[in-house]
């Protein structure tokens, strides 16, 4: 961030600086639809209603972790879908060859590593656009996951694994699946909020030559970051896989719009060097309870589409209307030598 | 000019999710209404096909709501816009389990995928039968099946044999060398030529395969037609079969002289029955399908059956049904299609 944006920042009270933020907008228009759902749509309040939508947006809620730091970087990964898709056909396809689940597993997270190194190589070290990459390697792992299996389907896994993955917590709604997202989610905060590794990952977003000689080793963030989008990805698909039951080529097709859709929403910004984890969740939510009310109203899944994508739009609106009603607000401390209006920060370098 | 261009984001973010409020709370009490109509004592019914949009659905599911208005039923269908995966209709079957809706209609895009989540929905309360596409049978409480092999054996041949006069030489051109239901079918037919004495004078001369291609169908009907000249008739068990087939004949000397049936859609074969090559084919009706699941259905929510093997009820103008082993109801015998009724469906 440059100096006088600091600035300016912190001429607004804390409660400005606290409420009036993109991600704060996305968690207050989560609870306004959790509690309108509560109270109008039928069966919303139901004891299932809770479980259900967290295994669906589960897939969503792992990638759109190391996507946010991706994206903060001014990268983008569209292969993450694919990725969720080879690592349910290794899974099941090993499985099916007699390794026992947790060996399947354990080798489909390897290849989801291996994939997602081999994309942060392509970009990190040979320099290529992420976006020309991995809609290649999204074509490239989407073919061998669909070449290994064919049209067919690997459905007989070991019970137990299948069942853990629609289990729940004791006696509560919430699905076991949560307990890694939680830890991963803590994980990725600290790095991302709390850690010169993190501070990195928004310099190079608003501009990489300047974080380069600034001594961040660009090249290395971005090869990492690539790694553990490829690892989050093969844990997705491994559990996408044991909670339906079904390992196949085409499991998961169109995730990667899904994610980055619920990443933008939550206020990260498209050109890199800005966002914020909690918004990034509260976005994935979002779009969660969305589906589950309109489908509990029977409304098509066509309609669903298109009011998260019109919202999507208005989000994306809502940046420069939540900055405008900031300048209206009144300051502490008004700058003297600065503009009445504060500039947005320019994109530095998409 | 930066403030104003700034005011006017703002005032189209606000008109946006003004009207998106407006969008979402109308379609709300338009549903809401309907929701509370079903819970007024009918039986509400979910109608959930392997995806939307596919005319072979939509006449299952037209045949579904004209038997809940029979039965006065409440009945909506849901499902996935695209694809034939599980991970698309557990949602929706989670959806139900979450209402608790009466009856769920499912025409399963994976016989064990979905398990876990249609007995989920049964543990909510929720009656499940299968229509098309069955589960395992512990999964579910009924399956509507629309025809056995034995059923789809026997059409086939007695289709051939009326056309052909009951004498002469025939040929079958199938799916793929490996395909379980065509090798079964292929089978029965065999062994039906061999020892029922109405088709003695029919000699079955060759198998062919086009693997359900249909450059690969067209080329070995060709074939076919090359090697036995005396050739009479072409049983296709397989609808991309029959339709390539009808599509080299048509076009052929041997239009009109050597005849073909077997199973296929009436959409694939309409203009091959208006031009004469063909004379009638098989399938079953999916319209009768999704009616007699719903009067299943709505048996089993009533407690008229329970499901057991030779429990029977009512199906309208379809007459009685019993239900057997492992809780399979049959629809029939299959359906043939002729230039007579084929301007009546539309799948």
């Amino acid at each position: 961030m440059t100096t006088p944006r600091t600035y300016s920042e912190f001429s607004q009270p804390l409660w400005q600086r606290v409420l009036l933020t993109r991600e704060m907008a996305v968690i207050v228009l989560t609870a306004a639809v959790v509690l309108y759902s509560l109270a109008n749509v039928p069966n919303f309040d139901g004891p299932l209603t809770l479980k259900f939508l967290l295994q669906d947006i589960a897939p969503i809620l792992l990638i759109a972790l190391p996507m946010t730091l991706i994206i903060i970087t001014g990268e983008i990964d569209l292969s993450v879908a694919s990725i969720v898709g080879l690592s349910s056909v290794m899974l099941g396809v090993l499985h099916d060859n007699g390794l026992s689940v947790p060996v399947a597993a354990l080798l489909a997270l390897l290849l989801g590593a291996a994939c997602g190194a081999l994309n942060g190589f392509l970009i990190a070290y040979v320099g290529l656009p992420s976006l020309a990459v991995t809609i290649g390697t999204l074509a490239l792992f989407r073919g061998i996951a669909v070449g290994l299996l064919g049209t067919k389907a690997v459905t007989e896994f070991t019970e137990r694994w299948t069942d853990l993955a629609t289990d729940t917590l004791g006696s509560s709604n919430i699905p076991v699946v949560m307990v890694p997202f939680v830890v991963l989610a803590i994980g990725f905060s600290l790095l991302l909020h709390f850690s010169t590794f993190g501070r990195g990952v928004y310099d190079i977003g608003l501009n990489d030559e300047a974080a380069h000689f600034t001594g961040i080793n660009v090249a290395r963030t971005k090869w990492i970051l690539f790694v553990l989008s490829g690892v989050v990805s093969a844990f997705a698909g491994v559990y996408y896989t044991l909670r339906f039951g079904s390992a196949r080529g085409d499991n998961a097709t169109g995730m990667e719009l899904q994610v980055i859709a619920a990443v933008l929403l939550g206020g990260v910004s498209i050109f890199g060097g800005r966002g914020k984890l909690h918004g990034v969740i509260a976005g994935v939510v979002l779009i969660g309870v969305i589906a589950s009310a309109l489908r509990l109203e029977r409304v098509t899944v066509n309609v669903t589409n298109i009011i998260i994508g019109l919202l999507l739009i208005a989000s994306v609106i809502s940046t420069p209307l939540l900055s405008w009603v900031a300048t209206r607000l009144p300051r502490k401390a008004p700058p003297s030598e600065e503009p009445t209006s504060p500039k947005q920060a320019t994109p530095a370098g998409v | 000019m930066y403030l104003h261009s700034n005011r006017a984001t703002a005032l189209a973010a606000l008109v946006l999710s003004l009207s998106l409020m407006t969008a979402c709370g109308s379609d709300d009490s338009g549903s809401d209404s309907g929701g509370e109509s079903d819970g007024g004592g009918d039986v509400a019914l979910t109608m959930l096909p392997k995806n939307l949009g596919n005319p072979y659905f939509d006449t299952s599911t037209k045949g579904a709501e004209a038997a809940a208005e029979e039965v006065g039923a409440a009945i909506e269908q849901v499902g996935p816009e695209t694809g034939d995966d599980p991970a698309g209709q557990v949602p929706f079957i989670n959806t139900v389990a979450q209402q608790g809706a009466d009856g769920l209609i499912v025409s399963a895009n994976d016989p064990e995928a979905i398990c876990d989540a249609i007995g989920e929905a049964r543990d909510a309360g929720v009656k499940v039968v299968t229509f098309d596409s069955d589960t395992n049978p512990e999964c579910r409480d009924l399956f509507i099946n629309q025809a056995t092999s034995e059923g789809i054996a026997a059409k086939q041949l007695e289709l051939i044999s009326e056309q052909i006069g009951g004498a002469g030489e025939i040929a079958i051109l199938s799916a793929a060398a490996n395909a379980t239901n065509q090798n079964a079918w292929i089978e029965m037919m065999e062994a039906e030529l061999e020892s029922n004495p109405d088709y003695a004078d029919i000699e079955l001369v060759d198998t062919v395969y086009g693997d359900d291609q249909d450059q690969k169908s067209f080329d070995q009907t060709e074939a076919l037609l090359q090697n036995h000249p005396d050739l009479k008739g072409i049983i296709s068990p397989t609808t991309v079969g029959i339709a390539a087939a009808a599509r080299y004949l048509s076009e052929s000397e041997a239009k009109g002289k050597v005849m073909l049936t077997g199973l296929g859609t009436p959409n694939q074969m309409r203009p091959f029955v208006e031009d004469g090559t063909v004379e009638a084919f098989a399938l079953w009706n999916p319209a009768d399908l999704g009616s007699l699941a719903v009067y299943a259905t709505t048996a089993l929510v009533n407690g008229d059956i329970t499901g057991e093997e030779g429990d029977t009820f009512e199906a309208g103008e379809l007459g009685e049904f019993e239900v057997g082993a492992d809780g399979v109801v049959l629809l029939g015998e299959p359906f043939t299609f002729d230039a007579d009724n084929i301007g009546d469906f539309d799948f």
